[in-house]
C-alpha cells in the first residue's frame, strides 16, 4: 500500500484530535527542546571560551592564590601570593619571557563632573604582550614610569566613551581619589563571560594598591608568558616547588596556589561543559522515554477506540502490514511533530537564554547533528513506543473488530 | 466447477463450557452470476455462513473452494487480497467509517487495491453514479439517511469488481421503501452479470431472487430455485 496515504490518514487521524494530539507530544517536545536549548548554549559557550583562550597561546600560564578550605572548626591559614613571588619566579625559573602581576577590582573614575563605575587593573609594562593586548592610541606604561611611580592610566575604549572624552591623551582624571593621567587607549577587545574588556583602566601595579589599599598586594596573580611552549611542564613544576619552598608549606600540605595553562583551561571548561550535557542528556533521555510512553497509551486508546474502523478496513482488504503501518505512521507522526516543535522551542530558549545572559555570547547555534539526532530520537522513539499499538491493532480478527461497540 | 464450492463445512464455538454448532456439516455450490437469498430464523447460522464465504472467518472444519482455490489453505495476507479483489460485502450495519465523506469510504478498497488516487477517486464517482449517489459524493456519512448510507456501502462492496457480492440483512435497519430501492439496486447489479448473495428474512425479498436456500441449526434444510 501507498506509503503516502498512510500519512493522509495519520494526519487526519491526529488532526480529528488536535488537542489530544498535542498534550501527547508533550513530552517529546520538552525533551527535544531540552536537547536543542542545551545543545545551541552549551556550543556557543564552548565556541567562546575556546575562542578566548586559543587566543592566549600554548605558552600562556597563570598562577593565583588558592583558599585552602579547612575541616570544621580548623583556623584558616591566611593565603598569599604576592610580586616578590613573581620576581623569584622571573629569577631563578628559565624559560620565561615576560611575568605581569595582576591586581583587579571596582573603582570609580572621574573626569570633571562625569563619573563612571569601572574596573581597574593593575598591572606592569609587559601585561599587553603576555595577553595579547594592544595600545590604539597612546602608548602603555613602560618601566620607567613603573620605577618611578609615575601616576598614568592606559583607558579601555568604553571608558573614554563614558567619560567623553574627545582627546583622552594628557588628560587628569580620577581613579578613586588618586589622580592620574591618561597616556594611552587600549584597542577594542568585546566582551567575554560577564566581563567587559573594554571597561578597564590599566594603572601601574603600585598605583592600583594605592586605588585598593595595601592588602591587595597579598592576593596577586601572576601572568606569565613562557619562551616557548616544549617545557611548559618544567616550568611549571619548577615555578611549584619554589613557591612551596617560599611559602614554606610541609610536604603533606596542599599547594595553596594554583598553576593553570592553556590547555587546562580548555580542558576543564570542556569537562564542565561536558558534564553539564551529560546530565542534561540523561533528563532529555528520561523525558524522551516519558513522552514515549505517553504516546504508547494514547495509541492503544487510539487502537481501542477505532477497532471498529480497523475491523471495516480489515473487511475491505487491509492486510496486517497496512494497518500496523497506518498506526506507526500515525505514532511516529505525533513524535516528530513534536520533535519539530521541540526542535523550535530549544532554539527559541537557546536564543533568549544567549541574550539574558551578560556579555557577548554568540548567538545560539544549533548545528546540523542535533537536527538530526532530534528527529532521529523522536522517530525511534515513535517507532519503539508504537510498534506494540500498532501490532495489536494490526491483529485484531476482522470478524470480531466489526462487532465491537 | 461452481464459483463457491463449500463441503461439510462445521463452525463450531465454545462459549464457556457450552458448544455453539453456527455451521453444522454444511454444503452448497453456488454458480458465478446466481441471484441467491439465505434464509432461515435467527441463529440459524446466516451470518457465520456469509462471514466463511467473505473471507473474513475461517471454518472449524470442512472445504471451502472459491473459484476454485482451496481457502483453507491460504494465508492471513492471501484472505485480504481475495477480500479486496473477489468480494464486495454489503452489512447490516453499514460499517462505513464515520467523519468521512462519501466517496471516501467508497474508494476504501481502491487504497488497499494499490490504485493510483486520480483513478481511484474517479472509479468511487462513478460507483456512487451507478448507485444514485452523484450529487452526495462529498457528503460525511452522518449527512447521509439510512438508505443512501446503504448505498455507499453497496458502491463500496461494487467499486473493485468483485466476483461475489455478499449481502448480510442489508435492508434489516431499512424502512419498506428504501429497502426496495435498495433491492432494486442488486436486481440491476445480478442483471449486469454480478454473482449476488443475499441474506433476508423477507419473503418478498427473497421472491426477488432467483434460488432461496435456507438454514436451520447451520444446515441448508430448503434449496429451491425459482429462476426465470
Ligand atoms: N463469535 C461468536 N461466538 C459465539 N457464538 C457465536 C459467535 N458468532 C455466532 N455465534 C452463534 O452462532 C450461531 C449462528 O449465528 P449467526 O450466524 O449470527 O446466525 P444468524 O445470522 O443466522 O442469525 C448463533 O447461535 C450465535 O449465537
Ligand atoms: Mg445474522
Amino acid at each position: 500500500m501507498i506509503f503516502g496515504e498512510n500519512f493522509r490518514i495519520a494526519f487526519r487521524a491526529l488532526w480529528a484530535n488536535k488537542m489530544r494530539s498535542l498534550l501527547t507530544t508533550l513530552g517529546i517536545v520538552i525533551g527535544v527542546a531540552g536537547v536543542i536549548g542545551v545543545v545551541s548554549i552549551v556550543q556557543g559557550l564552548q565556541h567562546l571560551l575556546t575562542k578566548q583562550f586559543e587566543g592566549l597561546g600554548a605558552n600562556f600560564m597563570i598562577v593565583q592564590p588558592r583558599q585552602q578550605f579547612g575541616g570544621p572548626g580548623m583556623v584558616q591559614k591566611p593565603v598569599r601570593l604576592t610580586w616578590d613571588d613573581g620576581l623569584a619566579i622571573r629569577d631563578a625559573v628559565a624559560g620565561i619571557e615576560r611575568i605581569t602581576p595582576q591586581v583587579f577590582g571596582a573603582a570609580q573614575v572621574k573626569y570633571r563632573d562625569r563619573v563612571h563605575s569601572s574596573f581597574a587593573i593593575g598591572v606592569n609594562q609587559d601585561w599587553p604582550a603576555v595577553n595579547n593586548f594592544a595600545v590604539d592610541r597612546g602608548r602603555f606604561f613602560n618601566k620607567l614610569d613603573l620605577d618611578r611611580r609615575q601616576k598614568v592610566a592606559v583607558l579601555g575604549l568604553d571608558v573614554v566613551d563614558e567619560l567623553r572624552l574627545a582627546d583622552p591623551l594628557g588628560k587628569e582624571i580620577y581613579l578613586g581619589s588618586v589622580p592620574v593621567t591618561v597616556i594611552g587607549v587600549m584597542e577594542e577587545k568585546g566582551q567575554t563571560l560577564g566581563q567587559n574588556l573594554d571597561d578597564l583602566i590599566f594603572v601601574p601595579f603600585d598605583t592600583a594598591l594605592g586605588v585598593f589599599g595595601r592588602s591587595a598586594a597579598e592576593q596577586v596573580q601572576l601572568r606569565l608568558r613562557l619562551e616557548g611552549t616544549d617545557d611548559v611542564d618544567q616550568v611549571r613544576e619548577e615555578i611549584r616547588q619554589l613557591l612551596r619552598r617560599r611559602h614554606r608549606l610541609a610536604d603533606g600540605d596542599p599547594d595553596d596556589f594554583q598553576i593553570v595553562v592553556q590547555d587546562e583551561i580548555l580542558e576543564q571548561t570542556n569537562t564542565l561543559l561536558g558534564a553539564v550535557t551529560l546530565v542534561v542528556a540523561v533528563l532529555v533521555g528520561i523525558s524522551l522515554v516519558v513522552g514515549g510512553i505517553g504516546i504508547m497509551n494514547i495509541m492503544l486508546v487510539s487502537v481501542t477506540e477505532r477497532t471498529r474502523e480497523i475491523g471495516i478496513r480489515k473487511s475491505v482488504g487491509a492486510r496486517r502490514q497496512d494497518i500496523l503501518v497506518q498506526f506507526l505512521i500515525e505514532a511516529v507522526t505525533l513524535s516528530i511533530v513534536g520533535g519539530a516543535i521541540g526542535l523550535l522551542l530549544g532554539y527559541g530558549a537557546g536564543r533568549l537564554a544567549t541574550s539574558l545572559i551578560p556579555g557577548d555570547l554568540p548567538p545560539a547555534h544549533v548545528p546540523l547533528w542535533a537536527i538530526v539526532i532530534a528527529f532521529g530520537f523522536s522517530t525511534v522513539v515513535g517507532v519503539f513506543f508504537g510498534i506494540y499499538p500498532a501490532g495489536k491493532a494490526a491483529r485484531l480478527d476482522p470478524i470480531e473488530a466489526l462487532r465491537y461497540e | 466447477m461452481a464459483l463457491i464450492e463449500l463441503r461439510a463445512v462445521r463452525k463450531i464455538y465454545e462459549v464457556g463450557s457450552e458448544t455453539v454448532r453456527a455451521l453444522d456439516g454444511l454444503d452448497l455450490d453456488v454458480e458465478r452470476g446466481s441471484y441467491a437469498a439465505v434464509m432461515g430464523a435467527s441463529g440459524s447460522g446466516k451470518s457465520t455462513l456469509m462471514n466463511l464465504v467473505g473471507c473474513l472467518d475461517r471454518p472449524t472444519s470442512g472445504h471451502y473452494r472459491l473459484a476454485g482455490t482451496a481457502v483453507e489453505d491460504l494465508g492471513e495476507d492471501e484472505l485480504a487480497r481475495l477480500r479486496n479483489r473477489e468480494i464486495g460485502f454489503v452489512f447490516q450495519t453499514f460499517n462505513l467509517l464515520a467523519r468521512t465523506a462519501a466517496v471516501a469510504n467508497v474508494e476504501l478498497p481502491l487504497i488497499y487495491a494499490g490504485v493510483a488516487r486520480r483513478e481511484r477517486r474517479e472509479r468511487a464517482r462513478e460507483a456512487l453514479e451507478q448507485v444514485g449517489l452523484g450529487d452526495r459524493m462529498l457528503h460525511q456519512t452522518s449527512e447521509l439517511s439510512g438508505g443512501q448510507r446503504q448505498r455507499v456501502a453497496v458502491a463500496r462492496a461494487l467499486v473493485n469488481n468483485p466476483s461475489i457480492l455478499l449481502a448480510d440483512e442489508p435492508t434489516g435497519n431499512l424502512d419498506t421503501a428504501t429497502s426496495r430501492e435498495i433491492m432494486e439496486l442488486f436486481d440491476r447489479l445480478h442483471g449486469a452479470g454480478n454473482t449476488v448473495i443475499v441474506v433476508t428474512h423477507e419473503p418478498d425479498i427473497a421472491a426477488r431472487t432467483h434460488r432461496q436456500v435456507v438454514l436451520r441449526d447451520g444446515r441448508v434444510v430448503a434449496d429451491t430455485e425459482s429462476g426465470p
